[in-house]
Parts: C-alpha cells; sequence; structure tokens
C-alpha cells in the first residue's frame, strides 16, 4: 500500500521549497518531487541581489540549498523523480514519475519555466556547438571571439553583458528598436565598446557545417538580410512553463501557464500552481515564495474539509 | 565510490576501463554543473557496473578540447575508448542511466 502524503509538490524551487517549509511546519506529511537539484532556475542564476534579507547578494544555488534545508527541518521529505504524468480525477490524486507512483490528497505545482527556444531549422544541431542558451554557463568558451546574442529582456541584457567582458565582440539581436530591459542595463550597454546593437532584427538562419560558422540577421523594416561570421549564438528570448505533462488536465492559457489567481488555486480543488508556472505579472524569487506560502495555506484548508 | 576526477595522467586508465565510462564536464561556477554533479555522483555510489568520473574543465582545458566540449556540463559515454553518446545541459538522474544502459 502506497503512502497518501497530505501534500504533494512537483518541482523544488523557491515556490515549491516554500510551500513544503509551510505545510510541513503545518504538521502536513509532505513531499516534494525534484527531477534535478534544489533551486530550479534560482540555482542558474549568479548572484541574486533582490531577495530580501541579504543585503550583499546571495548565490542562486545556495539560497536553493537553504530554502530545501530550512524545509526539511520541519520534516518535508524529498525524492529526486521526474513527473511523466497525473491523474488528479478522483479525491487521491496521483502522480506518475520516472521511479515511482505517488498519492495525495492535494498537489501543489512548482515546476517553473526553462529557456525558450527560436525554433530555427538548425538550433538543435547546433546545441552545444555555437547554439547556447546559458551565457553564465558556456560564455568562458567564447573569449576573444564573436557572438551574437538574441533578445531585449533583463536576462538579455545581463547576457549581453556578461559576454562583452569575455568576448572580442557580441551583436546583439533585438526584434525591436529598443530594449525591454529595465533601466539599469541601458548605460552599461551602450558603454560597452564591443557591443553592437542590430535593431529591428530576427535571426533568419544558422549556418555551418559542424560547428556553427555565421548566422543570417534579416532586418524587418528593411527586409534586407546580411550574413554575420560568429562562433556562437546565445539565445535569450525569455522562458516557457514546464507544463506538457498537465496537457488536457489543468486549465492552462495560450502561452502554457497554469490558468490561478493570487490564491494559487487551479480548476480543479485541491491543486494549485504556485511560482513562474502560474499566470501572474511578476515572476521573481519573492512572488514565487508568496505563492508557496498561500498554496500551502489552502491545500490545508482543503484538507481540513474547508475550501 | 565517488567520481573519479580526471586530469592528463590518469585519463587513458579511465579510458581504458572494462566498464562503460560516464564523465561529467563541469566547472565549480556553473550552476546546472553544481546541479548535475550531485546525480553524478549517486550512480557513482549506486552502479559500480560504470566507471563514472569528472572533468573540471578549468583545470582540464586540453582534455575539453580534445572532446569538443564548448557548453557545460556535457555528459559523454564511453566505451573501449570510443565516444557513443554525449548530452548537454542538465539532465536528470534517469536520463543519465539511460544514455549508459542503451
Amino acid at each position: 500500500m502506497e503512502a497518501i502524503y497530505d501534500v504533494l509538490i512537483i518541482g523544488g524551487g523557491p515556490a515549491g521549497y516554500t510551500a513544503a517549509l509551510y505545510a510541513a511546519r503545518a504538521g502536513l506529511k509532505t513531499l516534494l518531487l525534484e527531477k534535478l537539484s534544489a533551486g530550479g532556475q534560482m540555482a542558474l542564476t549568479d548572484i541574486i541581489d533582490n531577495y530580501p534579507g541579504f543585503d550583499e547578494g546571495i548565490e542562486g544555488f545556495a539560497l536553493g540549498m537553504k530554502m530545501q534545508s530550512g524545509a526539511q527541518r520541519f520534516g518535508a521529505q524529498t525524492e529526486y523523480d521526474e513527473v511523466i504524468s497525473v491523474d488528479f480525477g478522483g479525491e487521491i490524486k496521483k502522480v506518475n514519475a520516472a521511479f515511482g507512483n505517488y498519492l495525495a490528497k492535494t498537489v501543489i505545482i512548482s515546476t517553473g519555466a526553462s529557456p525558450k527556444e527560436l525554433g530555427l531549422p538548425k538550433e538543435q544541431e547546433f546545441l552545444g556547438r555555437g547554439v547556447h542558451y546559458c551565457a553564465h554557463c558556456d560564455g568562458n568558451f567564447y573569449k576573444d571571439k564573436t557572438v551574437i546574442l538574441v533578445g531585449g529582456g533583463n536576462s538579455a541584457a545581463a547576457d549581453a553583458l556578461h559576454l562583452s567582458r569575455l568576448a572580442k565582440k557580441v551583436y546583439l539581436v533585438h526584434r525591436r528598436d529598443n530594449l525591454r530591459a529595465t533601466k539599469i542595463y541601458h548605460e552599461p550597454l551602450q558603454k560597452a565598446e564591443n557591443i553592437e546593437f542590430l535593431w529591428n532584427s530576427r535571426l533568419q538562419d544558422l549556418c555551418g557545417d559542424i560547428k556553427l560558422t555565421s548566422a543570417k540577421v534579416q532586418n524587418l523594416i528593411t527586409n534586407q538580410t546580411q550574413e554575420i561570421n560568429c562562433d556562437g549564438v546565445f539565445i535569450s528570448i525569455g522562458r516557457k512553463p514546464a507544463t506538457e505533462f498537465l496537457q488536457g488536465v489543468l486549465a492552462l492559457d495560450d502561452k502554457g501557464y497554469i490558468i490561478a489567481d493570487e490564491t494559487t488555486k487551479t480548476n480543479i480543488e485541491g491543486v494549485y500552481a504556485v511560482g513562474d508556472v502560474r499566470t501572474k505579472a511578476l515572476r521573481q524569487v519573492v512572488t514565487a515564495v508568496a505563492d508557496g506560502a498561500v498554496a500551502a495555506h489552502y491545500a490545508e484548508s482543503y484538507i481540513n474539509g474547508s475550501y | 565510490m565517488s567520481a573519479i576526477s580526471v586530469n592528463k595522467n590518469n585519463f587513458d586508465q579511465i579510458k581504458a576501463s572494462e566498464n562503460r565510462v560516464l564523465l561529467d564536464f563541469y566547472a565549480d561556477w556553473c550552476g546546472p554543473c553544481r546541479m548535475v554533479l550531485p546525480l553524478v555522483e549517486q550512480i557513482a555510489d549506486e552502479y559500480p557496473q560504470y566507471t563514472v568520473a569528472k572533468v573540471n574543465v578549468d583545470a582540464e582545458p586540453e582534455l575539453a578540447q580534445a572532446f569538443g566540449v564548448s557548453s557545460i556540463p556535457t555528459l559523454i559515454v564511453m566505451e573501449k575508448g570510443n565516444v557513443i553518446k554525449r548530452s548537454m545541459g542538465a539532465i536528470p538522474k534517469q536520463r543519465i542511466l539511460q544514455l549508459l544502459e542503451d
């Protein structure tokens, strides 16, 4: 007979481990499933400067570990397992994962998001051989080389700055005529002498035999295409929610985010969505942890018979 | 057993292993590498039928270059000295095991 958990949490980022902390502290039998390691996207962030309480900033990876051990201190358990499918049809929810199946009265989904791909024909082929999604991880392989960065948001701006300190030349390709990134990035980007902005442009094609050697960039106003010799392309065009396993199970919006308001309640009773995977205005560590606390609160109420 | 740290001196010995070899190319400052390394260490501990080793790309840039590694983490499976599988980015434990098993 498999154990029935009060609260089963899918995903061990800040939202998930905060839900685990609150649920475990409320005395609920709590299990968190994590496919890789604690922290989620936060663990991939070098330094977090906008999570209050850490006046010198804190490494994202370290903060993830702290959130995990904080939840475990009150008895929350972690299993390293990747969820494949779920069955929320009955009163007891079923979660099927690679190493086992799990049962729970309530489920909190905190699967987060991952980098969005451009969808170019050779993007997969050149993955790790010229095409990259993590400037922080792979930038070092492009010391004194020429790279293209695609994107215009905060992550793209931070990536462009990081790459400009390593690479000989950085082309920033963005489909608009200005950056969506917050003002704090604009001045250092303009000051970086080796960044060239290609506004109103899109990456059209990746070229090369075994390795990427050039890329075609199309100007969306003039429609003209130029081929730029480059060693690497870094793609930083936003994120997509990790909800493939929830298609047809939960109500998702057209981008795949789980539809839930600030109560974190989904369209199924006893199932909650927290953090970046939920429809929300601001995706930050602080808003993710807030969701975790709220979801644990409603999960407790639901278990006690008041929804 | 924990994963063997690879350097130029012990690499030939690891390459010559009778077992399938899992190589994890990583760096200490790389987030996804730090996510994968504990899983690689678990596999080293739980699956004695594989030779599990890790390559710090900062300490061993020649090895990284020899394997054409330009993205980390990169996981490489070798058999009888030949590369038979390669995977880039952080992947869950069962997918690493799949790489080793197929």
